[in-house]
């Protein structure tokens, strides 16, 4: 080991110290959120700052639990998410390898899809079109007007292009077309990229607030972030959870629902994200690496 | 296409060659199409993706040039020219919203893009490698939260009873406005933009900082180089390029500036100067069914936008990195 002067430890130690504050100041929202939901009416109010619940009460999610309405959003966005997944990773997968192979037209089709990163229509028109195929108030508005990520199509033809060429000649002489190489052997070895575009995929779905009460006005059709912004932002916990909510004696006080609230949504991404950090830092490093 | 040689038949006279070479062209078209059907089966799917909702809106533009009536249509709907570009520039409110739209880039490109680059650095200066990847895997999360979360948060915080107001009143001083007073949505939406991304934006930085040659810092060693000398004069050096080329394409992208997040945000006390070239179209065009008007603003936007990240890419390109694209 080298030898350390002493200003360089003070300046190191002040570092990790500086580090350590900024990662508290990333995490303290949630402990809050989550001590604030777990506690009491009285523990919330005596206590200027709590860090954790002093008695756990769990009021406030067996109401939001109750509630047809915030059941029903989260089913609607937990189908959004897998049925828009597999939308996005069908549409982005098939095209990109499409125009990894030595298709003719190659060239132009690539253009063809650089072009709409660069320019798009805009929000009317495309809200005009999304109405002229009929997707106004329909489930399907959230998942087919943003089938592929233009920009993950380039990424992932790019993988495609890696798969040695070897491979492809080999299918083609044993007799098996474009379309079963595709299937059979070039899915299967493309896993860790499907699973890092998934999660891009799925991350997008789960999170998407905006096209849903831009498409959608029927609000038994609004995903979960649609009732959220109503319960926190809005302000609005009771009348948007609706009237079937727990008839309880003393409903909980509205700013543990919302915390609760909050919560709830964001359990998945919370419980899977051990798993996404590493995949996504990937698919990052992935995208800024291009040939 | 590239893969296909390209026979010259020996055709002696002029006259003859054309219509030789038409036939024999079509038929290697044919051909090769054959031979490729299944791909451009693969690629079908796709392609009419990108066609209904890419392209086919692009003909949508033409709202812009036209007095929209729902009863008409698009294609009857009478056409007013450059009516609704005048508009644009003689429109005090659209003016504003312009204004607003970059002010708040300006803001973000001084105060939010400088902070990955900084705790980057300080990522990098951290010899255990436990807690460096601990820090890491806090100060990415944020990234994978929806914006109606971290407005959530932000509003469970500041709202008048919520807990920055009720620490203030503790310390005996006035409760602040945070959510109503205009003055603090620019900030507010600026600290929100650095805790939700700060710490994904880092990873680019860091990738170019394992890249660095430790015999680098061994020689400054040394030289006697201490750490601020080293950050100064090897780390800072070796992000250089990257943090010109970020720069450089943020700079294209000046009139976005993160849709949902300002909806969200938004509300009537903070709308003058909050509002963005974005909301303002959601707002003239779906709410207020003003189609010509509203898409003339998005197209204004849209061909700004092209023209700044054309350029922008090409500038990239010529500090000797590869560009966007």
């Amino acid at each position: 080991m080298h030898h350390r002067s002493v200003p360089d430890r003070i300046l190191e130690g002040f570092n990790m110290l500086a580090l350590l504050l900024i990662g508290f100041v990333m995490i303290f929202p949630f402990l809050y959120i989550f001590t604030v939901s777990f506690s009491s009416l009285s523990d919330f109010l005596n206590n200027d700052f709590l860090l954790w619940p002093k008695q756990w009460v769990t009021d406030a999610y067996e109401y939001i639990l109750s509630s047809n309405n915030f059941l029903r959003s989260l089913g609607v966005t937990v189908f959004i998410t897998v049925a828009g997944t597999i939308v996005n990773l069908f549409f982005t997968a098939t095209m990109a390898y499409a125009l990894a192979r030595p298709i003719a037209g190659q060239r132009f089709f690539i253009l063809f899809v650089l072009f709409t990163i660069l320019f798009s229509a805009g929000m009317i028109p495309t809200y005009l079109v999304v109405k002229a195929t009929g997707l106004l108030n329909s489930i399907w508005s959230l998942i087919i007007p943003v089938a592929i990520s233009p920009f993950y199509l380039i990424v992932m033809r790019q993988f495609f292009l890696n798969i040695p060429e070897e491979l492809h000649d080999a299918a083609l002489i044993d007799g098996a077309n474009e379309g079963q190489v595709f299937w059979k052997i070039v899915l299967p070895l493309s896993k860790p990229a499907l699973a890092a575009f998934g999660l891009f995929y799925a991350v997008m779905h789960w999170n998407n607030y905006f096209t849903g009460i831009l498409y959608l006005n029927d609000p038994s059709l609004w995903p979960i972030q649609v009732v959220l912004r109503q319960i926190v932002v809005i302000n609005e916990p009771n009348s948007a959870l609706g009237s079937t909510a727990a008839m309880l004696e003393s409903p909980p006080p509205p700013e543990t629902i919302q915390m609760a609230a909050i919560l709830l949504a964001t359990l998945p991404i919370l419980l899977v994200y051990p798993f996404l950090q590493k995949h996504f830092a990937k698919g990052v490093m992935l995208g800024s690496v291009k040939g | 296409m590239e893969n296909q040689p390209v026979q010259t038949p020996a055709v002696p006279k002029l006259n003859e060659k054309l219509p030789v070479r038409k036939i024999s062209l079509a038929a290697k078209a044919k051909r090769s199409f054959m031979r490729q059907r299944y791909l451009y089966l693969l690629l079908l799917p796709g392609l009419l993706y990108f066609l209904i909702y890419k392209y086919i809106p692009m003909l949508g533009l033409v709202l812009a040039f036209k007095d929209y009536n729902p009863f008409q249509g698009i294609v009857e709907s009478p056409w007013v020219g450059f009516a609704h570009f005048e508009k644009i520039f003689s429109n005090s409110d659209v003016l504003q919203v312009i204004w607003n739209t970059l002010s708040l880039s300006f803001l973000q490109i001084v105060f939010a893009f400088p902070v990955p680059i900084i705790l980057a650095i300080m990522l990098n200066e951290v010899r255990s490698q436990t807690f460096k990847r601990i820090v890491q895997s806090v100060i990415y999360l944020p990234h994978f939260l929806s914006w109606v979360v971290v407005v959530g948060i932000t509003v469970i915080f500041l709202r008048s009873e919520g807990l920055i107001n009720s620490m203030l009143m503790a310390a005996g001083l006035d409760s602040v406005p945070f959510l109503t007073n205009p003055a603090f949505f620019q900030p507010l939406i600026v600290l929100q933009v650095i805790w939700k991304e700060a710490g994904w934006g880092t990873i680019i930085f860091l990738a170019a900082l394992s890249g660095i040659n430790p015999q680098l810092y061994e020689a400054a060693i040394m030289d006697g180089a201490g750490r601020l000398k080293q950050i100064w004069y090897i780390t800072l050096p070796a992000l250089k390029s990257t943090i010109l080329i970020l720069l450089i394409l943020r700079l294209g992208n000046v009139l976005d500036s993160g849709f949902e997040q300002i909806f969200l945000m938004l509300n009537p006390f903070n709308m003058d100067v909050g509002n963005v070239l974005d909301t303002f179209v959601y707002f003239k065009g779906i709410q207020q069914a003003d189609y010509g008007f509203a898409t003339a603003v998005g197209l204004f936007k849209g061909v700004v936008g092209l023209i700044l990240v054309v350029t922008a890419n090409k500038l990239a390109k010529r500090f000797g990195q590869e560009g966007l694209y």
